[in-house]
């Protein structure tokens, strides 16, 4: 059995053997401790390569176009905070791009050589250093947020022109359910487990 | 669980790396050192949690003023310049038969960071005032703050992309307004605020007070 002390509240307490599909909770205050999905490596490897893929194409595709009046208007997702930053809100669109575009695509990028060092273990101990990075990029990698965003944009647009999703609109939606399917898929203790140590194991009293 | 057996990792001298998870007993607690498994950085509590969560706060709630009174978006046609606030962008939605983007767009843009804020600062005040009640629904609220924290961003893509696609001179242009920027500092203000606080400290006071009665 494997001690933790839950990084919600500090409790000490050993998790303990969980069957497939098993989850542990803090016996104080309900933080999600451990978690055994069946699959836990080889099923978010599979999602992350689909949502490498569909953030490929939502990347590259026009995501809505306008038509008023004989003309015409397409954006893409890099292309909406380019425009912010032509129009002056260099803030504002250096902001969106990064939430956008670069923390999503950073996000699978990482995670995804993450997942392919770890099929070999022991992983090399500087994949750790990239664990890291997916887990500070996660709050920012805000592909559901921007979906709503870009309908809630059509709506308004729609009241003044006639405005046709593109297929980036598609692509980001099939972001929005593959991102979470890899969360609850992937099963990082294992995938630390596979993990070198930084120093040698036991090198200094570690594990208790 | 009664609170009679109930150990914190920080009393036993054991730490858990709050990025990998792996529980360790530090050589010298004074000085933790890294993680010997992920080489991260350890700490028993974040540091100075409870200053920085202050100071990203009080920097959001002065942002929310600007952030509201400040225009959005310009639109200019042939004939007219009209330019919206946040809350007229909303009275907008409502006004053309929208409401169920109305409500969503309100609860996101003036309901969360108001509420964001307000949340962060009680939990703070509770932690300094050393409170020891209602910690699990403490602990959840802050979870919550922490969870629902990136849905304000939803105005300024509404906002980016509006801009980026009404762009049909001298028909129809839609500029971004100096508000846009208040706001978007508000939220990543406060998603730096809820980052920056350690929940265990909530814990901590129950642990401490025993201690003072030597329990």
């Amino acid at each position: 059995m494997e001690s933790v002390a839950c990084r919600g509240c500090d409790l000490l307490q050993r998790i303990p053997p969980l069957g497939f599909g098993g989850k542990a909770r803090c016996a104080r205050c309900n933080q999600l401790l451990a978690f055994r999905p069946a699959d836990p490596l080889d099923r978010p490897l599979a999602l992350t390569v689909a949502a490498a893929i569909a953030l490929v194409i939502a990347n590259v595709m026009p995501l809505m176009s306008l038509s008023v009046e004989g003309r015409d208007a397409t954006t893409t997702l890099a292309g909406g905070a380019y425009e912010m930053w032509i129009q002056g809100s260099e803030v504002t669109a250096a902001i969106v791009a990064f939430c956008a575009v670069v923390a999503p695509a950073c996000y699978v990028a990482l995670l995804l050589a993450v997942l392919l060092l770890v099929r070999r273990p022991p992983a090399p101990h500087w994949t750790a250093e990239l664990m890291r990075w997916v887990d500070h990029l996660k709050p920012w990698s805000m592909n559901e947020v921007l979906l709503l965003g870009m309908l809630v944009a059509l709506t308004k647009i729609a009241q003044l022109a006639t405005v046709i999703p593109g297929p980036a609109m598609y692509a980001v939606g099939a972001l929005v359910l593959l991102l979470p399917a890899i969360t609850s898929s992937l099963d990082a203790r294992e995938a630390w487990r596979r993990i070198a140590w930084v120093t040698p194991a036991g090198a200094s009293g570690a594990g208790a | 669980m009664t609170s009679g057996d109930a150990i914190g990792g920080m009393q036993a001298g054991l730490l858990s790396c709050h990025c990998c998870g792996l529980l360790s007993r530090p050589a010298a607690p004074a000085h933790p050192g890294q993680c010997p498994r992920c080489g991260e950085r350890l700490e028993w509590r974040r540091e100075h949690a409870i200053q920085r969560t202050w100071a990203f706060l009080i920097a959001a709630a002065i942002l929310y003023v600007p952030a509201n009174l400040l225009p959005v978006l310009t639109t200019n046609t042939l004939v007219s310049s009209q330019s919206d606030t946040i809350m007229s962008g909303i009275v907008f939605l409502y006004a053309t038969g929208s409401w169920p983007l109305a409500l969503i767009v309100l609860v996101a843009s003036v309901m969360i960071p108001l509420g964001k804020i307000v949340a962060l600062a009680f939990v703070l005040v509770s932690v300094q005032r050393r409170s020891a009640v209602n910690n699990r629904q403490r602990t959840r609220l802050y979870r919550t703050v922490e969870f629902i924290g990136r849905w304000s961003m939803l105005d300024v893509f509404v906002d980016t992309f509006v801009v980026a696609l009404v762009q049909l001179s001298p028909l129809m242009a839609v500029d971004p307004g100096p508000g846009v920027v208040y706001f978007m500092g508000v939220v990543v203000l406060t998603m730096f605020a809820a980052q920056a606080f350690d929940p265990r400290l909530i814990w901590d006071a129950a642990a401490s007070r025993k201690a003072d009665r030597g329990v």
